[in-house]
């Protein structure tokens, strides 16, 4: 068991987990608000295309990455417009934007690139830097972000605000509280940081973009989200978790065997956060209470 | 009228994805006006185009007709890509386990893995009980834990679509596969379990036609959705709780039964894809091979007004798409076939968009 249970192992989960880290505090602005965000898939991939294509073009990371954040944000818009003006079923709304990101990436690589499969090979020197020998900047930004959250959604004026308007936007408007626009804001943010999440798997953990390259890691952070009971510093852990589970899998490949001589298969470590979330919806750990206010649409009453 | 109003927005919806795709056609250098008529012309030219068109509707009839049954009940299924995972390998399990001897193609010999050999006329019926009642159960879950424990289908049935996935490559991976296969695929099911192309009765029809009797399948579960939601007692009861589920319980329907009996009949719709799929067309189960159909599912739902008659015409659409895209991708010189998801992307974006013009009568997502 030495050989699994290493430092290797811990920046492994580390790594692993930012991506995660990003995308689930994304939603928990976005869900605090009152806004269902299925699409943190999509917004990711949308970061995750951009930074790509951009660090590319450019042979700059940082440019890259705040590119592939400002395309989240973008799409978020997007989003939000449906979702908050038009009422739009949050689910099939969020569904629409993941479904967009399946294809778009592809089509604009294929016209410019001339692949739609991938964008191009970045040279390793124009990656994110890593510090300590494995750990990304994009990591130590991640787990920054999670006391950053913290505060500004339990200490400002704003995250008061916003979490009222998920809470009940009634009486937060009857209050004063703009919610329409807290939740655009909210979304924008979310988009904004789950894009972030997807432009460090294309341009910190790898050095392209592929097709659906996320891999339902914005499905594994709604689950974080929902494990952590909506609350950011309970999102770390779930995601560092859920992180540990996602390096353990490949970390035990053809070490550690079952009893009986054979590998012990990939995908039952990997239906773990699934399953995990359904019991805790169920209600058998614990009890998991989503905002109160968490997908309906809110029409201002003249 | 009626009907002009129902296929009014939902056409509108479809032109202004249009209107946007062609705009990102555009944007990319290419000629939107020959991208879509490479996209729409090739559907219906000729006697292979129409069959094949008819062949991608085939899947999409299946999981739009389950999402909508679950959409009536007031529940959304994102679950049917699980679903009609979980049911097609059932229907190749049942086909491998009783199917008799096949030709290993990998070691180049006659091999038999089966308990019994059955014949066609038990093996077919027992294929596709297994995918019906094996997607039924899948459904059924996520329906019992709402109505039990109150958990959302929504989540529930997301996180169920990747434990079904996992699940079937775990068992095609350590159990089902040829050893040595490079493809992630069952062995392939035994002869008798084989359901017939349609190309066997109308000979006319080009032999590279995959389009099978499951068609007809789905055909005929569009009218039965239609009579079981419209004209029995029992359908009536399960829109009452779509409609709305406290004037149900007041009148004596139990809005948690409801919710069961939804969930396990999507379920059994979405099943229904693995009959299709693997006893008509491939004759064994390949890991990933739904292209997001359970999810396209919903789209055709939408689109489709929730209706069997809207998802019938809905699914032939995004059939008619799914078969222009490879003429796109092949005959444009920078448009790719994954404009078909773009386009399908915006037309279920602005279909959730109009409905706040429409959605004044009819079932209403319960949250």
């Amino acid at each position: 068991m030495n050989e699994v249970f290493t430092f290797a192992l811990i920046f492994a989960a580390i790594r692993s987990a930012t991506p995660l880290i990003f995308a689930g505090l994304g939603g928990l602005f976005s869900e605090r608000s009152g806004v269902i965000n299925i699409a943190l898939e999509g917004m990711m991939l949308a970061g995750a295309f951009t930074g790509a294509v951009v660090t590319y073009e450019t042979g700059n990371p940082y440019i890259g990455f705040i590119a592939g954040m400002i395309s989240g944000g973008l799409l978020a818009i997007i989003y939000a417009v449906a979702c908050i003006q038009f009422e739009a079923d949050q689910v099939v709304a969020g569904m629409a934007i993941n479904f967009l990101m399946i294809g778009l990436p592809s089509l604009i690589s294929g016209a410019v690139y001339d692949s739609a499969g991938s964008t191009p090979q970045i040279d390793k020197s124009n990656l994110l830097p890593n510090f300590f020998n494995s750990l990304s900047i994009a990591s130590i930004l991640a787990f920054a972000l999670v006391p950053a959250a913290w505060y500004v959604l339990y200490k400002t004026p704003f995250g008061l605000r916003l979490r009222a308007a998920g809470e009940n936007p009634g009486a937060a408007d009857a209050a004063g509280v703009r919610v329409i626009g807290l939740r655009y804001v909210a979304v924008v943010i979310s988009g904004l940081l789950a894009a972030a999440g997807g432009a460090y798997l294309s341009i910190g953990q790898s050095s392209l973009f592929t097709i659906s390259m996320t891999a339902g890691r914005g499905f594994i952070a709604l689950a974080a989200l929902i494990l952590a009971k909506w609350r950011p510093i309970p999102v770390m852990f779930a995601c560092l978790f859920f992180g540990f589970m996602e390096a353990l899998t490949i970390q035990i490949q053809g070490v550690v065997k079952l009893p009986s001589g054979e590998d012990i298969p990939v995908q039952f470590i990997q239906i773990i956060p699934y399953v995990l979330t359904i019991i805790v919806l169920a209600g058998f750990i614990g009890t998991s209470r989503a905002p109160k206010a968490l997908g309906i649409p809110y029409r201002k009453e003249n | 009228m009626n009907i002009a109003r129902e296929i009014f927005w939902p056409l509108v919806a479809v032109l202004a994805a249009f209107v946007v795709g062609g705009l990102i056609i555009l944007l990319l250098g290419d000629n939107p006006i020959n991208a879509y008529y490479l996209l729409l012309s090739n559907s219906f030219g000729s006697l292979r185009d129409i069959g094949w068109t008819l062949h991608y509707a085939t899947p999409l009839i299946f999981t739009g007709l389950a999402v909508m049954v679950a959409f009536r009940c007031g529940l959304l299924n994102i679950g049917a890509e699980g679903q009609l995972y979980v049911g097609a390998f059932a229907a190749a399990w049942v086909g491998i386990m009783f199917g008799g001897p096949f030709f290993n193609s990998i070691a180049q010999q006659e091999e038999n893995w089966s308990w019994v050999s059955l014949p066609a006329f038990l093996l077919v019926p027992f294929c596709i009980i297994a995918a019906i009642a094996a997607g039924a159960v899948w459904g059924a879950i996520p329906g019992i834990l709402k109505a039990k424990f109150g958990s959302h289908e929504v989540i529930n049935t997301i996180m169920l679509n990747f434990v079904a996935s996992a699940m079937v490559a775990y068992l095609v991976q350590y159990h089902y596969k040829l050893p040595g296969d490079a493809i992630q695929r069952t062995a392939p099911i035994g002869d008798a379990a084989h359901i017939p192309k349609i190309n066997e009765y109308l000979t006319f029809l080009p032999h590279d036609v995959p389009l099978n009797v499951a068609f007809l399948l789905a055909l005929l579960m569009c009218a039965l959705v239609y009579v079981f939601l419209w004209k029995t007692k029992w359908g009536y009861e399960l829109r009452a709780v779509g409609e709305n589920p406290s004037a149900a319980e007041y009148g004596g329907i139990s809005p948690g039964k409801q919710t069961i009996i939804a969930m396990t009949i999507s379920g059994a719709l979405a099943g229904m894809v693995g009959i299709g799929e693997v006893l008509g067309k491939e004759h064994y189960l390949e890991t990933g091979f739904s292209a997001e159909w359970g999810f396209l599912g919903i789209a055709v739902a939408l689109l489709g007004r929730n209706h069997p008659l809207g998802v019938l015409i809905a699914a032939l659409f995004f059939g008619v798409l799914l078969r222009g895209q490879i003429f796109v991708d092949a005959f444009t010189p920078r448009v790719s076939k994954d404009l078909g998801w773009v386009l399908q992307a915006i037309i279920i974006l602005f279909v959730a968009c109009f409905q706040i013009y429409t959605r004044s009568k009819g079932a209403k997502v319960r949250a």
